[in-house]
Protein backbone atom coordinates (compact mmCIF):
# COMPACT_ATOMS: atom_id res chain seq x y z
CA UNK A 1 0.00 0.00 0.00
CA UNK A 2 2.96 2.39 0.98
CA UNK A 3 4.05 1.64 -2.81
CA UNK A 4 1.07 2.93 -3.74
CA UNK A 5 1.06 6.05 -1.78
CA UNK A 6 4.62 6.80 -3.33
CA UNK A 7 3.73 5.94 -7.06
CA UNK A 8 0.77 8.21 -6.61
CA UNK A 9 2.67 11.25 -4.87
CA UNK A 10 5.65 10.57 -7.70
CA UNK A 11 2.74 10.92 -10.44
CA UNK A 12 1.48 13.79 -8.87
CA UNK A 13 5.04 15.11 -8.87
CA UNK A 14 5.51 14.63 -12.30
CA UNK A 15 2.04 15.83 -13.71
CA UNK A 16 1.58 18.69 -11.29
CA UNK A 17 -0.32 21.28 -13.67
CA UNK A 18 -2.74 19.04 -14.62
CA UNK A 19 -3.13 17.62 -10.90
CA UNK A 20 -3.32 21.51 -10.28
CA UNK A 21 -6.50 22.05 -12.48
CA UNK A 22 -7.84 19.07 -10.79
CA UNK A 23 -7.53 19.94 -7.49
CA UNK A 24 -8.72 23.98 -8.49
CA UNK A 25 -11.99 22.58 -10.15
CA UNK A 26 -12.57 20.36 -6.93
CA UNK A 27 -12.49 23.10 -5.18
CA UNK A 28 -14.41 25.63 -6.68
CA UNK A 29 -17.09 22.83 -6.96
CA UNK A 30 -16.87 22.27 -3.47
CA UNK A 31 -16.68 26.15 -2.95
CA UNK A 32 -19.79 26.56 -4.54
CA UNK A 33 -21.78 23.60 -2.76
CA UNK A 34 -20.62 24.27 0.60
CA UNK A 35 -21.59 27.69 0.29
CA UNK A 36 -25.20 26.99 -0.46
CA UNK A 37 -24.73 24.75 2.29
CA UNK A 38 -23.62 27.12 4.80
CA UNK A 39 -26.80 29.57 3.45
CA UNK A 40 -29.41 26.81 4.30
CA UNK A 41 -27.88 26.23 7.29
CA UNK A 42 -27.99 29.73 8.17
CA UNK A 43 -31.63 30.20 6.69
CA UNK A 44 -33.01 27.12 8.47
CA UNK A 45 -31.74 28.52 11.57
CA UNK A 46 -33.29 31.89 11.47
CA UNK A 47 -36.89 30.11 9.89
CA UNK A 48 -36.77 28.41 12.91
CA UNK A 49 -36.26 30.86 15.15
CA UNK A 50 -38.79 32.89 13.84
CA UNK A 51 -41.54 30.15 13.56
CA UNK A 52 -40.85 29.16 17.79
CA UNK A 53 -42.26 33.51 17.81
CA UNK A 54 -45.38 32.46 15.80
CA UNK A 55 -48.92 33.63 17.76
CA UNK A 56 -51.88 34.78 17.10
CA UNK A 57 -53.74 37.67 18.13
CA UNK A 58 -57.70 37.33 18.28
CA UNK A 59 -59.12 40.97 19.33
CA UNK A 60 -62.88 40.52 20.62
CA UNK A 61 -65.50 42.59 19.95
CA UNK A 62 -66.52 45.08 22.15
CA UNK A 63 -69.01 44.40 25.27
CA UNK A 64 -68.20 40.82 25.33
CA UNK A 65 -69.27 39.86 29.20
CA UNK A 66 -66.66 38.84 31.47
CA UNK A 67 -68.59 36.17 32.42
CA UNK A 68 -68.15 34.52 28.97
CA UNK A 69 -64.33 34.39 28.72
CA UNK A 70 -63.48 31.55 30.45
CA UNK A 71 -65.85 29.50 28.54
CA UNK A 72 -64.40 31.02 25.21
CA UNK A 73 -60.98 30.77 26.53
CA UNK A 74 -61.99 26.88 26.84
CA UNK A 75 -62.96 26.78 23.42
CA UNK A 76 -60.16 27.89 22.05
CA UNK A 77 -58.05 25.86 23.55
CA UNK A 78 -60.05 22.80 22.05
CA UNK A 79 -59.02 23.44 18.77
CA UNK A 80 -56.37 20.79 17.65
CA UNK A 81 -52.99 22.64 17.32
CA UNK A 82 -52.85 24.66 19.99
CA UNK A 83 -50.59 25.19 22.73
CA UNK A 84 -51.66 28.02 25.16
CA UNK A 85 -54.29 30.98 25.20
CA UNK A 86 -53.92 33.72 27.65
CA UNK A 87 -56.36 36.30 27.45
CA UNK A 88 -55.04 39.59 27.27
CA UNK A 89 -58.05 42.23 29.09
CA UNK A 90 -57.71 45.73 27.57
CA UNK A 91 -56.73 47.41 30.57
CA UNK A 92 -53.96 45.58 30.88
CA UNK A 93 -53.10 46.04 27.07
CA UNK A 94 -53.31 49.30 27.65
CA UNK A 95 -50.53 49.40 30.53
CA UNK A 96 -48.25 47.14 28.36
CA UNK A 97 -48.72 49.65 25.27
CA UNK A 98 -47.93 53.19 27.76
CA UNK A 99 -44.58 50.79 29.32
CA UNK A 100 -43.30 50.23 25.74
CA UNK A 101 -44.18 53.82 24.61
CA UNK A 102 -42.82 55.46 27.23
CA UNK A 103 -41.09 58.40 25.43
CA UNK A 104 -44.57 59.15 23.67
CA UNK A 105 -46.55 58.80 27.14
CA UNK A 106 -48.07 62.37 26.43
CA UNK A 107 -50.41 60.61 23.71
CA UNK A 108 -52.06 58.93 26.00
CA UNK A 109 -52.50 61.58 28.96
CA UNK A 110 -55.85 63.06 26.64
CA UNK A 111 -57.63 59.43 26.23
CA UNK A 112 -60.94 59.92 27.52
CA UNK A 113 -61.30 55.91 27.40
CA UNK A 114 -59.33 52.39 26.17
CA UNK A 115 -59.66 52.25 22.68
CA UNK A 116 -57.92 48.82 22.63
CA UNK A 117 -59.74 45.45 22.10
CA UNK A 118 -59.76 42.57 24.89
CA UNK A 119 -58.04 39.58 23.77
CA UNK A 120 -56.98 36.32 23.58
CA UNK A 121 -52.75 35.56 22.66
CA UNK A 122 -52.76 32.00 21.27
CA UNK A 123 -49.43 30.01 21.09
CA UNK A 124 -49.20 27.10 18.61
CA UNK A 125 -47.52 23.62 19.13
CA UNK A 126 -44.62 23.31 17.27
CA UNK A 127 -46.34 20.60 14.39
CA UNK A 128 -49.14 23.62 13.96
CA UNK A 129 -45.66 26.17 13.36
CA UNK A 130 -46.30 26.52 9.51
CA UNK A 131 -48.17 28.74 6.98
CA UNK A 132 -51.18 26.31 6.34
CA UNK A 133 -51.88 24.93 9.94
CA UNK A 134 -51.86 28.89 11.30
CA UNK A 135 -54.06 29.96 8.67
CA UNK A 136 -56.69 27.25 9.19
CA UNK A 137 -56.47 27.85 13.09
CA UNK A 138 -56.80 31.49 12.25
CA UNK A 139 -60.21 30.82 10.22
CA UNK A 140 -61.84 28.62 12.99
CA UNK A 141 -61.24 31.78 15.63
CA UNK A 142 -62.71 34.05 13.05
CA UNK A 143 -66.11 32.41 13.01
CA UNK A 144 -66.51 32.50 16.65
CA UNK A 145 -68.90 35.44 17.26
CA UNK A 146 -67.63 37.38 19.88
CA UNK A 147 -63.87 37.83 18.03
CA UNK A 148 -63.50 40.69 15.58
CA UNK A 149 -60.57 40.20 13.95
CA UNK A 150 -57.06 37.74 14.15
CA UNK A 151 -54.09 38.63 13.42
CA UNK A 152 -51.08 36.57 13.11
CA UNK A 153 -48.01 38.54 12.02
CA UNK A 154 -45.56 37.50 9.48
CA UNK A 155 -47.37 36.75 6.65
CA UNK A 156 -44.80 37.29 5.03
CA UNK A 157 -43.05 34.63 6.59
CA UNK A 158 -45.16 32.17 4.03
CA UNK A 159 -43.45 33.84 1.21
CA UNK A 160 -39.98 33.19 2.55
CA UNK A 161 -40.47 29.80 3.28
CA UNK A 162 -41.88 29.45 -0.27
CA UNK A 163 -38.49 31.33 -1.10
CA UNK A 164 -36.30 29.70 0.51
CA UNK A 165 -37.77 26.32 -0.09
CA UNK A 166 -36.86 27.41 -4.47
CA UNK A 167 -33.37 28.22 -3.49
CA UNK A 168 -32.87 25.14 -1.73
CA UNK A 169 -34.15 23.48 -5.02
CA UNK A 170 -31.66 25.68 -7.25
CA UNK A 171 -29.49 24.90 -4.86
CA UNK A 172 -29.62 20.91 -4.87
CA UNK A 173 -29.66 21.37 -8.64
CA UNK A 174 -26.63 23.63 -8.66
CA UNK A 175 -25.51 21.01 -6.49
CA UNK A 176 -25.95 18.40 -8.96
CA UNK A 177 -24.38 20.37 -11.76
CA UNK A 178 -20.97 21.40 -10.07
CA UNK A 179 -20.99 17.26 -8.74
CA UNK A 180 -21.19 16.49 -12.30
CA UNK A 181 -19.12 18.96 -14.28
CA UNK A 182 -16.24 18.34 -11.20
CA UNK A 183 -16.63 14.98 -11.65
CA UNK A 184 -15.97 14.96 -15.83
CA UNK A 185 -13.17 17.28 -15.09
CA UNK A 186 -11.63 14.81 -12.80
CA UNK A 187 -12.47 12.19 -15.10
CA UNK A 188 -10.90 14.29 -18.11
CA UNK A 189 -7.51 14.71 -16.04
CA UNK A 190 -7.11 11.79 -15.47
CA UNK A 191 -7.73 10.75 -19.13
CA UNK A 192 -5.32 13.32 -19.97
CA UNK A 193 -3.20 11.72 -17.69
CA UNK A 194 -3.60 7.78 -19.03
CA UNK A 195 -3.04 9.19 -22.51
CA UNK A 196 0.12 10.66 -21.58
CA UNK A 197 1.12 7.52 -19.98
CA UNK A 198 -0.86 4.43 -22.50
CA UNK A 199 2.59 3.57 -23.18
CA UNK A 200 3.97 3.28 -19.95
CA UNK A 201 0.72 1.60 -18.98
CA UNK A 202 1.01 -0.89 -22.24
CA UNK A 203 4.08 -1.76 -20.70
CA UNK A 204 3.20 -2.21 -17.08
CA UNK A 205 0.47 -4.80 -18.39
CA UNK A 206 2.90 -6.75 -20.80
CA UNK A 207 4.88 -7.36 -17.76
CA UNK A 208 2.50 -9.08 -16.03
CA UNK A 209 1.02 -6.26 -14.06
CA UNK A 210 -2.10 -6.63 -13.36
CA UNK A 211 -5.37 -3.85 -13.32
CA UNK A 212 -5.14 -3.34 -9.35
CA UNK A 213 -1.58 -2.76 -9.66
CA UNK A 214 -2.40 0.11 -12.67
CA UNK A 215 -5.09 1.65 -10.91
CA UNK A 216 -4.28 1.71 -7.50
CA UNK A 217 -2.21 4.90 -7.72
CA UNK A 218 -4.67 6.57 -10.33
CA UNK A 219 -7.35 5.91 -7.53
CA UNK A 220 -5.34 7.10 -4.12
CA UNK A 221 -4.57 10.08 -6.66
CA UNK A 222 -8.23 10.85 -6.71
CA UNK A 223 -8.49 10.91 -3.64
CA UNK A 224 -5.39 13.13 -2.46
CA UNK A 225 -7.09 15.37 -5.87
CA UNK A 226 -10.39 15.40 -3.83
CA UNK A 227 -9.05 16.00 -0.26
CA UNK A 228 -6.75 19.11 -1.34
CA UNK A 229 -9.63 19.93 -3.48
CA UNK A 230 -12.33 19.75 -0.65
CA UNK A 231 -9.49 21.49 1.70
CA UNK A 232 -8.85 24.64 -0.50
CA UNK A 233 -12.63 24.97 -0.97
CA UNK A 234 -13.52 24.81 2.40
CA UNK A 235 -10.72 26.96 3.47
CA UNK A 236 -11.82 29.75 1.49
CA UNK A 237 -15.30 29.81 2.11
CA UNK A 238 -14.13 29.95 5.78
CA UNK A 239 -12.36 33.37 4.69
CA UNK A 240 -15.12 34.21 3.33
CA UNK A 241 -17.67 33.66 6.05
CA UNK A 242 -14.92 35.59 8.54
CA UNK A 243 -14.95 38.49 6.42
CA UNK A 244 -18.83 38.47 6.04
CA UNK A 245 -19.79 37.60 9.20
CA UNK A 246 -18.01 40.38 10.72
CA UNK A 247 -19.31 43.09 8.52
CA UNK A 248 -22.82 41.41 9.69
CA UNK A 249 -22.50 42.18 12.76
CA UNK A 250 -21.57 45.47 12.70
CA UNK A 251 -24.27 46.26 10.52
CA UNK A 252 -26.84 44.86 12.69
CA UNK A 253 -27.70 44.77 16.50
CA UNK A 254 -25.67 42.04 18.27
CA UNK A 255 -27.59 39.10 19.11
CA UNK A 256 -30.37 40.30 16.54
CA UNK A 257 -29.12 37.13 14.71
CA UNK A 258 -26.14 35.04 14.79
CA UNK A 259 -24.58 33.54 11.52
CA UNK A 260 -22.96 29.91 12.14
CA UNK A 261 -20.15 28.27 9.93
CA UNK A 262 -20.68 24.34 8.82
CA UNK A 263 -20.59 22.29 11.69
CA UNK A 264 -17.60 20.09 12.13
CA UNK A 265 -19.77 17.23 10.71
CA UNK A 266 -20.99 19.18 8.09
CA UNK A 267 -17.24 19.99 7.37
CA UNK A 268 -15.86 16.25 6.96
CA UNK A 269 -19.05 15.18 5.27
CA UNK A 270 -17.83 18.18 2.55
CA UNK A 271 -14.33 16.53 2.59
CA UNK A 272 -15.72 13.26 2.55
CA UNK A 273 -18.25 14.30 -0.80
CA UNK A 274 -14.71 16.07 -2.15
CA UNK A 275 -13.12 12.68 -1.83
CA UNK A 276 -15.41 10.98 -3.74
CA UNK A 277 -15.29 13.38 -6.35
CA UNK A 278 -12.18 12.32 -6.85
CA UNK A 279 -12.36 9.07 -6.87
CA UNK A 280 -15.82 9.08 -9.28
CA UNK A 281 -14.20 10.76 -11.67
CA UNK A 282 -11.13 7.86 -11.61
CA UNK A 283 -13.39 5.51 -11.73
CA UNK A 284 -14.87 6.76 -14.79
CA UNK A 285 -12.17 7.26 -16.91
CA UNK A 286 -10.06 4.20 -15.84
CA UNK A 287 -12.99 1.68 -16.73
CA UNK A 288 -13.28 3.61 -20.39
CA UNK A 289 -9.59 3.41 -20.48
CA UNK A 290 -8.45 -0.14 -19.72
CA UNK A 291 -11.43 -2.16 -21.29
CA UNK B 1 1.65 -32.71 -38.68
CA UNK B 2 2.51 -30.80 -35.63
CA UNK B 3 6.08 -29.06 -36.23
CA UNK B 4 8.47 -29.85 -33.69
CA UNK B 5 6.50 -32.35 -31.73
CA UNK B 6 7.48 -32.93 -28.24
CA UNK B 7 6.46 -34.33 -25.02
CA UNK B 8 7.46 -31.96 -23.07
CA UNK B 9 6.17 -28.78 -24.76
CA UNK B 10 6.12 -25.79 -23.82
CA UNK B 11 3.40 -23.80 -26.03
CA UNK B 12 1.45 -25.78 -28.95
CA UNK B 13 -0.36 -24.04 -31.11
CA UNK B 14 -3.21 -25.88 -32.91
CA UNK B 15 -4.30 -24.53 -36.88
CA UNK B 16 -4.26 -20.94 -36.00
CA UNK B 17 -5.75 -18.31 -37.66
CA UNK B 18 -5.74 -14.71 -37.18
CA UNK B 19 -7.31 -12.45 -39.32
CA UNK B 20 -7.83 -7.97 -39.37
CA UNK B 21 -10.92 -8.14 -41.51
CA UNK B 22 -10.56 -9.29 -44.63
CA UNK B 23 -6.82 -9.47 -44.64
CA UNK B 24 -5.52 -12.42 -43.03
CA UNK B 25 -2.39 -12.49 -41.12
CA UNK B 26 -1.65 -15.81 -40.05
CA UNK B 27 -3.37 -19.16 -41.69
CA UNK B 28 -3.35 -22.16 -40.50
CA UNK B 29 -0.49 -22.62 -38.13
CA UNK B 30 0.25 -25.60 -35.91
CA UNK B 31 3.27 -25.91 -34.28
CA UNK B 32 4.72 -27.31 -31.18
CA UNK B 33 7.95 -26.00 -29.01
CA UNK B 34 9.78 -27.72 -26.66
CA UNK B 35 11.10 -26.19 -23.34
CA UNK B 36 14.19 -24.60 -23.58
CA UNK B 37 14.09 -24.34 -27.40
CA UNK B 38 15.92 -21.54 -29.02
CA UNK B 39 13.51 -21.12 -31.68
CA UNK B 40 13.66 -18.64 -34.87
CA UNK B 41 10.49 -17.04 -36.39
CA UNK B 42 11.99 -16.39 -39.69
CA UNK B 43 10.41 -14.20 -42.95
CA UNK B 44 9.99 -10.56 -44.65
CA UNK B 45 8.15 -7.82 -43.61
CA UNK B 46 4.23 -8.69 -43.29
CA UNK B 47 4.92 -13.08 -43.04
CA UNK B 48 3.18 -12.88 -39.43
CA UNK B 49 6.22 -12.96 -37.25
CA UNK B 50 5.09 -10.09 -34.72
CA UNK B 51 1.11 -11.34 -35.06
CA UNK B 52 2.47 -15.05 -34.08
CA UNK B 53 4.12 -13.46 -30.70
CA UNK B 54 1.58 -11.41 -29.99
CA UNK B 55 -0.87 -14.48 -29.87
CA UNK B 56 1.43 -16.25 -27.43
CA UNK B 57 1.00 -13.21 -24.94
CA UNK B 58 -2.13 -12.42 -26.11
CA UNK B 59 -1.50 -9.56 -27.30
CA UNK B 60 -4.21 -10.42 -29.78
CA UNK B 61 -6.44 -13.31 -29.47
CA UNK B 62 -6.55 -16.00 -32.23
CA UNK B 63 -9.52 -16.07 -34.99
CA UNK B 64 -9.69 -19.60 -35.02
CA UNK B 65 -7.27 -22.43 -33.89
CA UNK B 66 -6.11 -23.18 -30.49
CA UNK B 67 -2.83 -21.81 -28.55
CA UNK B 68 -1.99 -24.16 -25.40
CA UNK B 69 0.90 -22.82 -22.83
CA UNK B 70 2.38 -25.58 -20.61
CA UNK B 71 -1.41 -26.79 -21.10
CA UNK B 72 -3.45 -23.92 -20.74
CA UNK B 73 -5.77 -23.12 -23.33
CA UNK B 74 -6.04 -19.21 -24.09
CA UNK B 75 -8.98 -19.32 -25.96
CA UNK B 76 -10.94 -19.93 -22.55
CA UNK B 77 -8.30 -17.74 -20.28
CA UNK B 78 -10.48 -15.25 -17.96
CA UNK B 79 -9.06 -11.59 -18.06
CA UNK B 80 -8.00 -11.64 -14.65
CA UNK B 81 -5.60 -14.41 -15.51
CA UNK B 82 -3.81 -13.07 -18.50
CA UNK B 83 -0.94 -11.02 -16.08
CA UNK B 84 -0.47 -14.41 -14.81
CA UNK B 85 0.38 -15.82 -18.28
CA UNK B 86 2.47 -12.77 -19.21
CA UNK B 87 4.54 -13.45 -15.93
CA UNK B 88 5.93 -16.73 -17.52
CA UNK B 89 7.50 -14.32 -20.78
CA UNK B 90 9.61 -11.73 -20.94
CA UNK B 91 9.11 -9.86 -24.29
CA UNK B 92 11.54 -8.07 -26.20
CA UNK B 93 10.83 -5.51 -28.77
CA UNK B 94 12.62 -3.70 -31.54
CA UNK B 95 11.89 -0.62 -30.21
CA UNK B 96 12.78 -1.60 -27.01
CA UNK B 97 9.61 -0.37 -25.18
CA UNK B 98 11.22 1.64 -22.30
CA UNK B 99 9.35 4.13 -20.03
CA UNK B 100 11.22 7.29 -20.94
CA UNK B 101 10.71 9.20 -17.52
CA UNK B 102 11.90 6.24 -15.29
CA UNK B 103 15.43 5.69 -14.60
CA UNK B 104 17.08 2.59 -16.15
CA UNK B 105 16.37 0.88 -12.22
CA UNK B 106 12.90 2.03 -12.46
CA UNK B 107 12.33 0.53 -15.84
CA UNK B 108 13.68 -2.81 -14.79
CA UNK B 109 12.07 -2.84 -11.20
CA UNK B 110 8.59 -2.36 -12.64
CA UNK B 111 8.54 -5.94 -13.09
CA UNK B 112 9.51 -7.32 -9.82
CA UNK B 113 6.70 -4.42 -8.33
CA UNK B 114 4.25 -5.70 -10.62
CA UNK B 115 4.18 -9.13 -8.70
CA UNK B 116 4.97 -7.57 -5.51
CA UNK B 117 8.44 -8.31 -4.42
CA UNK B 118 9.63 -7.00 -2.01
CA UNK B 119 12.16 -3.52 -1.95
CA UNK B 120 15.34 -5.23 -0.67
CA UNK B 121 14.43 -8.02 -3.16
CA UNK B 122 13.74 -5.55 -6.16
CA UNK B 123 17.25 -4.11 -5.35
CA UNK B 124 19.45 -6.89 -5.26
CA UNK B 125 18.00 -8.66 -8.47
CA UNK B 126 18.30 -5.81 -10.49
CA UNK B 127 21.49 -4.45 -9.66
CA UNK B 128 22.23 -7.66 -10.34
CA UNK B 129 20.43 -8.53 -13.99
CA UNK B 130 21.80 -4.80 -14.83
CA UNK B 131 25.13 -6.60 -14.01
CA UNK B 132 24.82 -9.48 -16.58
CA UNK B 133 23.84 -7.01 -18.95
CA UNK B 134 27.00 -4.89 -18.37
CA UNK B 135 24.47 -1.63 -17.71
CA UNK B 136 25.05 -1.61 -13.70
CA UNK B 137 26.79 1.69 -13.92
CA UNK B 138 23.56 3.18 -15.35
CA UNK B 139 21.04 2.49 -12.86
CA UNK B 140 20.10 6.16 -12.45
CA UNK B 141 20.30 6.91 -16.06
CA UNK B 142 16.77 8.16 -18.13
CA UNK B 143 16.57 5.23 -21.05
CA UNK B 144 16.78 8.59 -23.86
CA UNK B 145 20.57 8.97 -22.31
CA UNK B 146 21.73 5.94 -23.64
CA UNK B 147 22.50 4.66 -27.13
CA UNK B 148 20.11 2.20 -29.08
CA UNK B 149 22.33 -1.02 -28.07
CA UNK B 150 22.86 -0.28 -23.90
CA UNK B 151 18.44 0.67 -24.38
CA UNK B 152 17.97 -2.60 -25.98
CA UNK B 153 20.48 -4.19 -23.22
CA UNK B 154 18.14 -2.92 -20.64
CA UNK B 155 15.07 -3.93 -21.98
CA UNK B 156 16.41 -7.76 -22.32
CA UNK B 157 17.73 -7.23 -18.43
CA UNK B 158 13.82 -6.01 -18.00
CA UNK B 159 12.79 -9.27 -19.73
CA UNK B 160 15.16 -11.63 -17.77
CA UNK B 161 15.04 -10.29 -14.52
CA UNK B 162 11.39 -11.98 -13.35
CA UNK B 163 13.18 -15.41 -14.51
CA UNK B 164 10.47 -15.84 -17.14
CA UNK B 165 9.82 -19.55 -19.14
CA UNK B 166 10.15 -18.41 -22.09
CA UNK B 167 11.67 -15.55 -23.85
CA UNK B 168 10.13 -13.45 -27.15
CA UNK B 169 11.84 -10.92 -28.89
CA UNK B 170 10.82 -9.31 -31.73
CA UNK B 171 13.22 -8.43 -34.25
CA UNK B 172 15.85 -7.71 -31.33
CA UNK B 173 18.83 -6.40 -33.21
CA UNK B 174 16.61 -4.74 -35.89
CA UNK B 175 18.14 -1.41 -34.95
CA UNK B 176 20.72 -2.02 -33.42
CA UNK B 177 24.42 -1.97 -35.18
CA UNK B 178 26.49 -5.35 -35.71
CA UNK B 179 28.37 -5.09 -32.14
CA UNK B 180 25.57 -4.50 -30.01
CA UNK B 181 23.67 -7.20 -32.13
CA UNK B 182 26.02 -9.59 -30.65
CA UNK B 183 26.18 -8.31 -27.24
CA UNK B 184 21.97 -8.78 -27.27
CA UNK B 185 22.64 -11.98 -29.02
CA UNK B 186 24.97 -13.40 -26.55
CA UNK B 187 22.78 -12.50 -23.68
CA UNK B 188 19.82 -14.17 -25.21
CA UNK B 189 22.09 -17.48 -25.48
CA UNK B 190 22.88 -16.68 -22.19
CA UNK B 191 19.52 -16.82 -20.58
CA UNK B 192 18.68 -19.91 -22.99
CA UNK B 193 21.77 -21.92 -21.31
CA UNK B 194 20.56 -21.26 -17.90
CA UNK B 195 17.07 -22.89 -19.27
CA UNK B 196 14.27 -20.42 -20.80
CA UNK B 197 12.90 -21.07 -23.90
CA UNK B 198 13.82 -18.41 -26.13
CA UNK B 199 11.72 -17.26 -29.01
CA UNK B 200 13.51 -14.87 -31.54
CA UNK B 201 11.59 -13.45 -34.59
CA UNK B 202 14.19 -11.90 -37.10
CA UNK B 203 14.26 -11.73 -40.99
CA UNK B 204 18.09 -10.94 -40.36
CA UNK B 205 19.62 -14.22 -41.94
CA UNK B 206 23.04 -13.36 -40.65
CA UNK B 207 21.69 -13.63 -37.18
CA UNK B 208 20.08 -17.05 -37.62
CA UNK B 209 23.38 -17.92 -38.82
CA UNK B 210 25.60 -16.94 -36.05
CA UNK B 211 22.65 -18.72 -33.35
CA UNK B 212 21.68 -21.89 -35.27
CA UNK B 213 18.62 -23.26 -34.04
CA UNK B 214 15.42 -24.76 -35.36
CA UNK B 215 13.97 -22.23 -38.00
CA UNK B 216 10.00 -21.36 -39.07
CA UNK B 217 9.99 -19.81 -41.88
CA UNK B 218 6.70 -17.30 -42.53
CA UNK B 219 5.31 -16.16 -45.52
CA UNK B 220 2.17 -14.16 -46.34
CA UNK B 221 1.16 -15.81 -43.32
CA UNK B 222 1.45 -19.13 -43.75
CA UNK B 223 4.50 -21.67 -42.59
CA UNK B 224 6.29 -22.58 -45.15
CA UNK B 225 8.93 -24.97 -43.88
CA UNK B 226 11.14 -25.56 -41.04
CA UNK B 227 14.66 -26.17 -41.39
CA UNK B 228 17.54 -26.53 -38.83
CA UNK B 229 20.64 -24.60 -38.77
Amino acid sequence: MIFYYKRALQDIIDHKFLNAITIITIAISILIVSAFSLFFVNANEIINSWKKGIRIMAYLKPGVPEVKIPELKQKIKRINGIQDVRFIPKSKALQLLKKQMKRQSSLFENLKENPLPDAFEIRLIASSQNQDKVEIIATRLESFPQVDEVEYGKKWLGRFTNFFNLFRLIGYAMGGLFFMAAVLIVANTIRLMLYSRREEVEIMRLVGATDRFIKAPFYIQGLIQGTFGGIIGITILFITFMFISSSVDQGFSPGLFTIKFLSPGAFFGIILYSMFVGWIGCYISLKQFLK
Amino acid sequence: MIEGKNKSSIIRMFHVNKNYGAKKALVDITLDIPKNELLFISGPSGAGKTTLLKLLYLGEAVSEGQVLIEGMNLSRISSKRIPLLRRKYGIIFQDYKLIATKTVFDNVAIVLEAIGKKRRFIEKKVKSVLRTVGMEDSLHSLPLSLSGGEQQRIAVARAVVGDPKIILADEPTGNLDEDSADIVLELLKRFHARGATVIIATHDKELIRKTGGRVIHLNQGYLQKTTTV
